[in-house]
Protein backbone atom coordinates (compact mmCIF):
# COMPACT_ATOMS: atom_id res chain seq x y z
CA UNK A 1 0.00 0.00 0.00
CA UNK A 2 1.25 3.49 -0.80
CA UNK A 3 2.17 6.00 1.86
CA UNK A 4 0.32 8.91 0.26
CA UNK A 5 -3.43 9.37 0.06
CA UNK A 6 -4.85 9.73 -3.43
CA UNK A 7 -5.63 13.38 -2.64
CA UNK A 8 -1.97 14.01 -1.76
CA UNK A 9 -0.86 12.15 -4.86
CA UNK A 10 -3.09 14.37 -6.99
CA UNK A 11 -1.71 17.52 -5.35
CA UNK A 12 1.87 16.41 -5.89
CA UNK A 13 1.19 15.37 -9.48
CA UNK A 14 -0.16 18.86 -10.13
CA UNK A 15 2.86 20.53 -8.48
CA UNK A 16 5.36 18.33 -10.36
CA UNK A 17 3.57 19.07 -13.65
CA UNK A 18 5.10 22.56 -13.54
CA UNK A 19 8.66 21.24 -13.49
CA UNK A 20 10.69 22.23 -16.51
CA UNK A 21 13.80 20.08 -15.89
CA UNK A 22 14.20 16.49 -14.71
CA UNK A 23 15.45 15.84 -11.18
CA UNK A 24 17.32 12.75 -10.10
CA UNK A 25 17.28 11.71 -6.46
CA UNK A 26 20.47 9.85 -5.67
CA UNK A 27 19.60 7.66 -2.72
CA UNK A 28 22.63 6.48 -0.76
CA UNK A 29 21.79 3.42 1.27
CA UNK A 30 23.79 0.81 3.11
CA UNK A 31 23.01 -2.81 3.76
CA UNK A 32 23.86 -3.07 7.43
CA UNK A 33 23.10 -0.79 10.35
CA UNK A 34 20.66 1.46 8.58
CA UNK A 35 17.32 1.20 10.26
CA UNK A 36 15.64 3.94 8.26
CA UNK A 37 17.01 3.01 4.81
CA UNK A 38 14.04 0.78 3.83
CA UNK A 39 11.57 3.49 4.93
CA UNK A 40 13.51 6.11 2.97
CA UNK A 41 13.42 3.98 -0.18
CA UNK A 42 9.68 3.50 0.32
CA UNK A 43 9.14 7.27 0.64
CA UNK A 44 11.26 8.04 -2.43
CA UNK A 45 9.46 5.38 -4.47
CA UNK A 46 6.26 7.37 -4.05
CA UNK A 47 7.59 10.18 -6.25
CA UNK A 48 8.54 8.84 -9.73
CA UNK A 49 5.02 7.50 -10.44
CA UNK A 50 3.75 11.08 -10.01
CA UNK A 51 6.04 12.68 -12.59
CA UNK A 52 8.14 11.54 -15.52
CA UNK A 53 10.63 14.26 -14.50
CA UNK A 54 11.45 12.66 -11.14
CA UNK A 55 13.66 9.59 -10.88
CA UNK A 56 15.41 7.72 -8.08
CA UNK A 57 18.80 6.06 -8.39
CA UNK A 58 19.99 3.85 -5.56
CA UNK A 59 23.65 3.85 -4.61
CA UNK A 60 25.47 2.26 -1.71
CA UNK A 61 27.48 4.52 0.53
CA UNK A 62 29.90 1.65 1.29
CA UNK A 63 30.24 0.25 -2.25
CA UNK A 64 29.84 3.35 -4.43
CA UNK A 65 32.59 5.18 -2.60
CA UNK A 66 33.49 7.49 -5.49
CA UNK A 67 29.91 8.69 -5.88
CA UNK A 68 29.55 9.09 -2.12
CA UNK A 69 32.68 11.23 -2.15
CA UNK A 70 31.61 13.19 -5.22
CA UNK A 71 28.25 14.06 -3.66
CA UNK A 72 29.74 14.44 -0.18
CA UNK A 73 27.44 11.94 1.46
CA UNK A 74 29.20 9.94 4.16
CA UNK A 75 26.24 8.22 5.78
CA UNK A 76 22.95 6.54 5.02
CA UNK A 77 20.21 7.21 4.34
CA UNK A 78 21.45 10.18 2.33
CA UNK A 79 19.81 11.85 -0.63
CA UNK A 80 21.48 14.13 -3.19
CA UNK A 81 19.31 16.12 -5.62
CA UNK A 82 20.72 16.39 -9.11
CA UNK A 83 19.14 18.52 -11.80
CA UNK A 84 20.05 19.71 -15.27
CA UNK A 85 21.39 22.99 -16.54
CA UNK A 86 19.92 24.79 -19.54
CA UNK A 87 22.14 22.85 -21.91
CA UNK A 88 20.85 19.55 -20.55
CA UNK A 89 24.06 18.67 -18.67
CA UNK A 90 23.88 17.26 -15.17
CA UNK A 91 23.84 19.96 -12.53
CA UNK A 92 24.37 19.09 -8.88
CA UNK A 93 22.01 21.19 -6.76
CA UNK A 94 24.25 20.70 -3.69
CA UNK A 95 21.05 20.07 -1.72
CA UNK A 96 21.25 17.01 0.52
CA UNK A 97 19.02 15.21 2.97
CA UNK A 98 20.41 12.96 5.69
CA UNK A 99 17.90 10.69 7.43
CA UNK A 100 14.47 9.55 6.32
CA UNK A 101 12.47 12.42 4.78
CA UNK A 102 9.31 11.72 6.72
CA UNK A 103 6.84 14.13 8.31
CA UNK A 104 7.61 17.76 7.56
CA UNK A 105 10.91 16.79 5.93
CA UNK A 106 8.89 15.18 3.16
CA UNK A 107 7.45 18.62 2.36
CA UNK A 108 10.98 20.04 2.39
CA UNK A 109 12.09 17.32 -0.02
CA UNK A 110 9.19 18.05 -2.38
CA UNK A 111 9.98 21.78 -2.24
CA UNK A 112 13.61 21.02 -3.06
CA UNK A 113 12.62 18.81 -6.00
CA UNK A 114 10.39 21.60 -7.34
CA UNK A 115 13.16 24.18 -6.97
CA UNK A 116 15.73 22.00 -8.73
CA UNK A 117 13.08 21.16 -11.31
CA UNK A 118 12.73 24.79 -12.34
CA UNK A 119 10.35 26.50 -9.95
CA UNK A 120 11.37 30.13 -9.35
CA UNK A 121 13.35 30.56 -6.14
CA UNK A 122 11.95 32.62 -3.25
CA UNK A 123 15.29 34.30 -2.49
CA UNK A 124 15.14 38.08 -2.28
CA UNK A 125 17.37 40.35 -4.38
CA UNK A 126 19.27 41.22 -1.20
CA UNK A 127 19.94 37.53 -0.52
CA UNK A 128 21.09 36.96 -4.09
CA UNK A 129 23.52 39.88 -3.81
CA UNK A 130 25.01 38.40 -0.65
CA UNK A 131 25.21 34.94 -2.14
CA UNK A 132 27.02 36.31 -5.17
CA UNK A 133 29.79 37.54 -2.85
CA UNK A 134 30.47 34.10 -1.37
CA UNK A 135 33.68 32.78 -2.87
CA UNK A 136 34.73 30.10 -0.38
CA UNK A 137 33.20 26.70 0.32
CA UNK A 138 30.31 26.92 2.80
CA UNK A 139 28.62 23.88 4.30
CA UNK A 140 25.28 24.43 5.99
CA UNK A 141 23.67 21.73 8.12
CA UNK A 142 20.09 22.31 9.15
CA UNK A 143 19.12 19.98 11.97
CA UNK A 144 15.50 18.96 12.29
CA UNK A 145 13.51 16.30 14.11
CA UNK A 146 10.61 14.23 12.77
CA UNK A 147 7.21 15.81 13.25
CA UNK B 1 20.94 29.11 -1.02
CA UNK B 2 22.93 26.06 -2.13
CA UNK B 3 21.05 26.04 -5.40
CA UNK B 4 21.86 29.71 -5.95
CA UNK B 5 25.56 29.64 -5.04
CA UNK B 6 28.10 27.19 -6.48
CA UNK B 7 30.09 27.43 -3.23
CA UNK B 8 27.33 26.38 -0.84
CA UNK B 9 26.29 22.84 0.03
CA UNK B 10 23.23 22.42 2.25
CA UNK B 11 22.26 19.38 4.29
CA UNK B 12 18.93 18.79 6.02
CA UNK B 13 19.93 16.46 8.85
CA UNK B 14 17.48 14.40 10.83
CA UNK B 15 18.96 14.90 14.30
CA UNK B 16 17.49 11.84 16.04
CA UNK B 17 18.88 9.50 13.39
CA UNK B 18 22.39 10.88 13.71
CA UNK B 19 22.96 11.48 17.43
CA UNK B 20 26.71 11.73 16.83
CA UNK B 21 26.22 14.82 14.65
CA UNK B 22 23.60 16.24 17.01
CA UNK B 23 26.06 15.82 19.91
CA UNK B 24 29.02 17.21 17.99
CA UNK B 25 27.12 20.39 17.16
CA UNK B 26 25.25 20.54 20.48
CA UNK B 27 21.83 20.43 18.94
CA UNK B 28 19.45 21.02 21.82
CA UNK B 29 16.59 22.47 19.82
CA UNK B 30 15.46 22.50 16.21
CA UNK B 31 15.68 23.89 13.67
CA UNK B 32 19.35 24.53 14.29
CA UNK B 33 21.65 25.53 11.47
CA UNK B 34 25.39 25.00 11.68
CA UNK B 35 27.57 26.77 9.13
CA UNK B 36 31.03 25.30 8.45
CA UNK B 37 30.85 23.59 11.83
CA UNK B 38 31.08 26.92 13.63
CA UNK B 39 28.29 29.44 13.27
CA UNK B 40 25.08 28.40 15.04
CA UNK B 41 21.66 29.72 14.24
CA UNK B 42 18.89 28.45 16.47
CA UNK B 43 15.29 28.73 15.32
CA UNK B 44 13.74 29.91 12.10
CA UNK B 45 14.59 33.50 11.16
CA UNK B 46 13.26 35.78 8.45
CA UNK B 47 15.27 35.30 5.24
CA UNK B 48 17.38 38.46 5.42
CA UNK B 49 18.35 37.91 9.07
CA UNK B 50 19.13 34.26 8.42
CA UNK B 51 21.29 34.98 5.40
CA UNK B 52 23.14 37.74 7.20
CA UNK B 53 23.95 35.50 10.17
CA UNK B 54 24.77 32.44 8.11
CA UNK B 55 27.14 34.29 5.82
CA UNK B 56 28.60 36.79 8.29
CA UNK B 57 32.11 35.39 7.98
CA UNK B 58 31.95 35.14 4.23
CA UNK B 59 30.32 38.38 3.22
CA UNK B 60 31.19 41.72 4.84
CA UNK B 61 28.03 43.09 6.35
CA UNK B 62 28.35 46.59 4.97
CA UNK B 63 30.06 45.73 1.72
CA UNK B 64 28.53 46.71 -1.53
CA UNK B 65 28.02 43.74 -3.77
CA UNK B 66 30.68 43.25 -6.41
CA UNK B 67 29.36 43.93 -9.84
Amino acid sequence: MGLLSSADQARLREAFAEMTHPVRLLFFTQTLDCESCPATRQILDELPPLSDKVSVEELNVVIDVDKAKQYRIDRAPGIALVGQDRGGAEHDSRIRFLGAPSGYEFISLVQAVLLVGGRPSTLSDETRKRLAMVDKPVTMQVFTTPT
Amino acid sequence: MAFASPHITAYAVEATEFPDLARRYQVTGVPKTVVNGEIDILGALPQDAFVQQALQQFVPDTAEPRT
